[in-house]
């Protein structure tokens, strides 16, 4: 396989594993703010959010082919279905780090003043990055995982080489797509923790 | 005589429970009421209904004559310092930031913030050239403590209240906050309300001791004359004092 479909195929797989880990950020971090306020719908979302993460992934992509508007064959289908895997993780880490925040700090902010919006945004949230920063972590190199499987369904990327060298029993043509696959999730899990380190206080 | 506190038939229930029961009192300025009591007695409840961290199930609370449950809870809290165990210091704001917090979020300007901070880590005995740029986690418990009290003084309130603010402290160290804590107060001519179940530290603070029992108002006396109370919970506290406070010069 010519070195140039290799990086096209590496090109897409990163494409398409940051629009999924954006989304999902996107999604879960407000929504993880909202569930810290209500207890009742914490436990309901992160139990359906945790049923979703059991479906193994390529029962849904399966799953999704046939659903009208998300479905279908190709990238849009591969991109919701890693965006619902990338959720729960950030959804998780965001509710844990602002429920961590110690009690006492969480009282004295409320007893010198501060609104409840500024306890988010200046108390919070910063005490809580780190835990929501490992989130995105987790959730881009599971993603990046997951992500060669999104092939199947016509998602592109480096999972086209793994499932052409199956069907062609080629080893060299799997590992084109293996290969890069593994390097980018070591990469990625190394210079997010470097930023996660950054940010604890 | 001003009161400047005053509590008037204040109940709290709170999951079928009767925590507070009629309390009735008031702190008058200057002075320096402690919320004594064993632990379950109701005493932070009381505390934290002065700055609406709760609000009482009846009675009411007044503070600078206006019934506290009037006034807008974020402007009631920025006029009235509160310390806690420990100081409740924000870990990932430095100590300068930290005793600005309140002049920040009324808005001063930073020239007039950091000459506040200083003068405050000053008065509570902290050089500011060698702890405004410490995080919390680089302090003493003591240095945490001297910390969370400048803060509440940032923006001079009138009153201060203290929940347990010694409590975690070494012996040695809680004794020499008591008297600077003391001095600090009579200096800046502050009201005060602490909750404490240490007889010792009332004793030591107080101009008054409220002592509190089972969400009742046992007895309120001036701290020289809480030794004669006939109270019989007043006793049991007295009586942790053992003999060596009984006569203090009995050696001599």
């Amino acid at each position: 396989m010519p070195l140039h479909e290799i990086f096209v195929l590496t090109l897409e797989h990163v494409w398409l594993v940051a629009i999924a880990v954006v989304v999902a950020t996107a999604i879960a971090a407000p929504a993880a703010v909202l569930l810290t306020r209500h207890a009742q719908l914490r436990r309901w979302t992160l139990g359906v959010a945790n049923v979703v993460q059991t479906i193994p992934s390529l029962a849904l992509f399966g799953f999704l082919l046939p659903i009208p508007f998300i479905g279908g064959v190709g990238k849009r289908t591969a991109i919701i279905a890693l965006i619902l895997y990338a959720l729960l993780p950030i959804l998780r880490n965001t509710v844990v780090g602002i429920l961590g925040v110690d009690r006492d700090v969480r009282e004295s902010a409320l007893a010198m003043g501060m609104t409840e919006g500024q306890i988010l945004t200046q108390v919070e949230l910063p005490l809580a990055l780190p835990t929501i920063l490992a989130g995105i972590r987790i959730a881009t190199v599971t993603t990046i995982g997951t992500a060669t499987i999104a092939a199947a369904i016509g998602g592109g990327g480096l999972g086209t080489f793994v499932f052409r060298g199956i069907a062609m029993a080629d080893t060299n043509t799997i590992l084109a797509g293996a290969v890069p696959a593994a390097l980018m999730a070591i990469t990625a899990d190394e210079v997010l923790e470097w930023v996660e380190r950054r940010f604890s206080w | 005589m001003n009161p400047l506190v005053e509590f008037r038939a204040v109940q709290y229930r709170a999951g079928g429970r009767e925590i507070l029961r009629g309390i009735d009192f008031s702190v008058e300025e200057n002075e320096t009421v402690a919320l004594l009591g064993r632990s379950g007695s109701g005493k932070t409840t009381l505390l934290k209904m002065v700055n609406r961290l709760l609000e009482p199930s009846g009675g009411e609370v007044w503070f600078g004559g206006q019934r506290v449950g009037d006034r807008d809870p974020i402007q009631l809290r920025r006029r009235i310092g509160y310390v806690i165990q420990e100081g409740g210091l924000f870990p990932h704001r430095t100590v300068a930031q930290n005793v600005g917090l309140v002049p920040e979020l009324e808005g001063w300007a930073e020239e007039k913030i950091r000459a506040r901070v200083n003068d405050l880590l000053e008065a509570v005995g902290l050089a500011p050239d060698v702890y405004a740029g410490r995080y919390p986690k680089q302090l003493s418990g003591g240095e945490k403590q001297r910390v969370g009290i400048a803060r509440a003084l940032a923006a001079d309130p009138p009153l201060l209240l203290l929940d347990e603010p010694f409590a975690a402290l070494d012996p040695v160290t809680r004794f020499g906050m008591q008297q600077h804590f003391a001095r600090l107060r009579r200096d800046l001519g502050k009201t005060a309300l602490f909750v404490t179940h240490d007889i010792r530290e009332a004793l030591i603070l107080g101009t008054r001791i409220a002592l509190l029992r089972d969400g009742r108002l046992e007895t309120i006396a001036r701290a020289e004359e809480f030794a004669r109370s006939a109270s019989e919970e007043a006793q049991t506290f007295l009586a942790t004092l053992g003999d060596s406070m009984d006569q203090p010069h009995a050696a001599t």
